[in-house]
């Protein structure tokens, strides 16, 4: 038996990020808001507090607050002539549950997109012809920097991001990064300190002729008051801060930044352990009514909203979309379609550099605790006669030094035995590693869609994920990596490692959880989900927020741009929607 | 208000109370096993002796492998992590008892795994693919790779083969090279012994494993410190705090 609650004005389907800015946000516009997210309540002195936080085994390798896939996985193959299976174990990302989700355990890397960036499709066919893009699906994003900007900025506020401002108001600051884009105001915090390893890695660059400067944080610098009134403390570099939650309130998590605040408000409820299963729509199709949602212990209720803002991870709201009947679905054989179209993710390599002489104390670490380059990324350099477009940032990075995850070994040595315990023992203090973090660019066969097979716990198809890097990527890779390496060799190490990306995808080893696309935002119905406001062309009282709006993902973390993205929808739906609800762009 | 002890990760959700009233709170909630419904209105839930701590190993004695299973896994870990002056060996660290502690509790029985079916074999890429619970894959490969090592190499069992002959037949099963019977994938299993060995080599002591935190002086990490920042400028000088756990270290404690 399915139980009617009373309705509310706008339901959010999941409770991370974007779930806590969208109910903050229209529960100070007055809106009643019920959030529903299907993981527990999680708070900081009970579920990560420091006396216990910093445990490996229990929280990165026994997935202590990441999602069970008992209950919910996913499908995977790297192409459709492949049969999808399973994942059934998480590897290469981890997906997030709970009461702010990825947001309590993400490592605070906070970024903006290069305002070329959200042109791929025209910037590029326009300095190096139509040819440059011609195997791949990447597009226009139908929102520019210079729109996005301020909010931007209001999440920087909101985190207390701590950094150094490399462009203000078009002004190039020394010290920053020269090649983002304006921004309006110095960063609420100054950078953190560097540890010795990104500080070799600024020295080496220096002398190279490139412009290092302080990865931008939401690991915070200094003590610091949000406008929300929320109170963060000082990080000390303890080194377990991504795969897990920071029991020190330094890092900006939905718990530290927003949830102090919405959670005393009378409009607003969340109830927690609730699994939306689809969104329900009217006869026609054209507006959803509500959601239909079960509980934890196997009731059933139909809450009907004005609004219904899907909040949940990407997999999630693409899925949601399928199941529910929302747009067209994207088909890889005719191009046709949009939902599950682009599906993007990152695209990783790494260089691990040895030293004899140089104590490097990995240990001592946070999660976006590095010094960076920005010359290759996006559009920065020259792309012509290289055969791809897009880049990477290169991080000389440490966020810790977790013995059963983070000891590197010189190139050959065996993975166990004495000869492994012996590399193990003399490297683990003398080594760090360069992060190479590069853009994923969408090309036709990378798509989601529902299996035929394979069910969740509540007997819905699961979602099946299909990619592989595109050659464009993997070439774009390995000149990074080049690029990284010859960073690395003005060091002066004894040796180092080049983690190039090789083959096809692979479930198994971690990369990153920065999933994208699918359900992507564009100028029109033909080519995309969503508009610029998130809002879906279909049935336009439903939003769909997060990284399943970008037709292709950048050489950067998603997080900062989900939350720009989050704020100027939350803003439309504010100014101009609730005042007369409907399409928000008309094609 | 629902009280709870901290042996609340053991509940499990049919048999919860579902509190609902405004403010009420039930923090009963497991990343593991699930927890009851709540709502949540105009509070931020905390409830008072609710810390989802760990909870330490008890006890020396297996439980979970039989006598034959534990000679196997005693003889496999000190092969992957021997033991030498430069640093202790995962047998005299604890690593039988730590994987036993594990096999017995949620990820044995492949907690936060999904393991419905169907079940053909996949590629490479697609990871792990068997129906084996840890739990299941270990029994069924021990048995399965004792077996080959009587019918092919002459001995009673993988313990019985001395140390070269044990490092090639580890060796085989991670080239995958050795069929074995009994539908094990012997990669498979491999890779998890290996990665099950190092986590508890290197985990925190309360586990079972890195016994007197041994792995952790050999590598030089002081362990669960949580502040750092008066080292973070000290660029290449030695920290020299000695390893602590979730439970200090001895020097904390009268003798």
């Amino acid at each position: 038996m399915v139980t009617k609650l009373k309705a509310v004005d706008a339901v959010l389907v999941g409770f991370g990020w974007t779930g806590a800015i969208l109910g903050q946000q229209l529960c100070d516009a007055g809106l009643n808001v019920l959030a529903l997210e299907r993981g527990p309540w999680r708070d900081t002195p009970t579920d990560f507090a420091t006396g216990f936080a910093q445990d490996e085994l229990r929280y990165m390798w026994r997935h202590h607050l990441f999602q069970n896939l008992a209950d919910d996985t996913l499908t995977i193959r790297n192409n459709i002539r492949q049969e999808a299976l399973p994942m059934r174990r998480m590897g290469s990302f981890l997906l997030g549950t709970g009461v702010g989700s990825g947001g309590v355990h993400w490592n605070g890397q906070i970024w903006r997109f290069l305002p070329s960036d959200f042109l791929t499709r025209s910037h590029n066919e326009r300095r190096y012809g139509k040819k440059a893009v011609q195997d791949l699906t990447v597009q226009d994003w139908g929102v520019t920097y210079e729109e996005l900007e301020p909010y931007y900025d209001q999440f920087d506020q909101l985190c207390g991001t701590s950094g150094k401002a490399g462009n203000l108001n078009g002004r190039i600051q020394p010290g920053g990064n020269p090649f983002e884009g304006a921004r309006s105001k110095e960063y609420p915090n100054p950078p953190m300190k560097q540890t010795y390893g990104p500080t070799l890695f600024g020295e080496a660059a220096a002398k190279l002729g490139y412009h290092p400067f302080p990865h931008p944080t939401g690991n915070l610098s200094q003590p610091y008051v949000n406008p929300l009134g929320a109170q963060l403390g000082a990080c000390t570099y303890c080194g377990f801060c991504e795969k897990f939650g920071c029991g020190n309130y330094s890092k900006a998590s939905p718990q530290t930044t927003i949830l102090p605040y919405l959670l005393l408000k009378p409009n607003f409820t969340l109830k927690t352990e609730c699994e939306v299963l689809r969104v329900e729509l009217s006869a026609d199709r054209t507006r959803a009514t509500g959601v239909t949602f079960v509980n934890s212990a196997g009731e059933e209720f139909f809450q009907p909203a004005e609004m219904v803002i899907l909040s949940a991870y990407v997999l999630q709201n693409v899925r949601l979309l399928l199941l529910s009947g929302i747009g067209k679905p994207y088909d890889p054989t005719t191009g046709e379609g949009v939902v599950g179209k682009n599906y993007a993710y990152q695209t990783m390599s790494s260089v691990n550099v040895f030293f004899d002489d140089k104590i490097i104390n990995p240990f001592i670490g946070a999660g976006a605790l590095a010094t960076v380059i920005d010359e290759f990324n996006g559009d920065n350099f020259d792309h012509s006669g290289k055969g791809f477009i897009g880049g990477a940032y290169i991080a000389g990075m440490v966020t810790g030094g977790r013995p059963i995850e983070m000891i590197y070994t010189p190139q050959g040595t065996p993975a166990w035995g004495m000869e492994w315990k012996h590399a193990a023992a003399k490297n683990y203090l003398r080594s760090f590693n360069l992060s190479i973090h590069g853009s994923s660019m969408s090309q036709r066969g990378n798509y989601l869609d529902l299996d035929p097979t394979y069910r969740d716990i509540h007997g819905r198809p699961m979602l099946r994920m299909t990619f592989d890097f595109p050659e464009n990527d993997i070439g774009m890779s390995n000149f990074l990596t080049d690029r990284a390496a010859e960073v690395a060799r003005a060091m002066n190490p004894r040796e180092i490692k080049l983690n190039r990306r090789v083959g096809s995808w692979s479930v198994t080893p971690y990369q990153t959880t920065h999933n994208t696309g699918g359900a992507i935002m564009g100028t029109n119905p033909r080519e995309s989900v969503i508009n610029k406001y998130l809002q879906s062309w279909d049935v336009p009282n439903v939003f769909s927020m997060g990284a399943g709006a970008f037709p292709q993902n950048a050489g950067y973390n998603p997080t900062g741009t989900v939350a720009a993205l989050a704020y100027q929808a939350a803003h439309a739906i504010i100014s101009q929607y609730i005042k007369k609800p409907g399409p928000l762009v008309q094609e | 208000m629902v009280k709870v002890n901290l042996s609340r990760r053991r509940l499990l959700v049919v048999g919860a109370t579902v509190a609902t009233a405004s403010g009420a709170l039930a923090a009963i909630h497991d990343g593991e096993l699930g927890a009851p419904p709540q709502t949540v209105r105009g509070t931020v839930p905390w409830e008072e002796g609710a810390a989802d701590a760990p909870r330490e190993v008890a006890g020396i004695d297996f439980k979970f492998f039989t006598n034959e299973e534990l000679v196997f896994i005693e003889a496999a870990i000190e092969r992957l992590i021997p033991s030498d002056p430069v640093g202790p060996g995962a047998l005299e660290s604890g690593v039988a008892i730590f994987l036993d502690r594990q096999l017995l509790g949620p990820y044995g029985r492949g907690d936060h795994f999904f393991l419905g079916g169907p079940w053909p074999k996949g590629t490479p890429q697609q990871g792990y693919q068997s129906r084996f619970s840890p739990a299941q894959l270990y029994r069924a490969a021990i048995a399965a790779i004792d077996k080959h090592v009587a019918a092919k190499l002459g001995a009673p069992g993988f313990a019985k083969l001395d140390a070269n002959a044990q490092d090639g037949l580890l060796k085989a099963l991670a080239k995958n090279d050795l069929p074995l019977e009994g539908g094990v994938d012997g990669k498979t299993f491999f890779d998890m012994l290996l990665q099950n060995t190092k986590e508890g080599y290197f985990s925190d002591p309360i586990y079972g494993g890195n016994k007197g935190m041994g792995a952790w002086k050999m590598i030089g990490f002081p362990g669960a410190h949580y502040d750092y920042l008066e080292w973070v400028e000290r660029h290449g000088e030695p920290v020299p705090y000695p390893p602590v756990g979730f439970k200090g270290r001895p020097g904390w404690r009268e003798a």
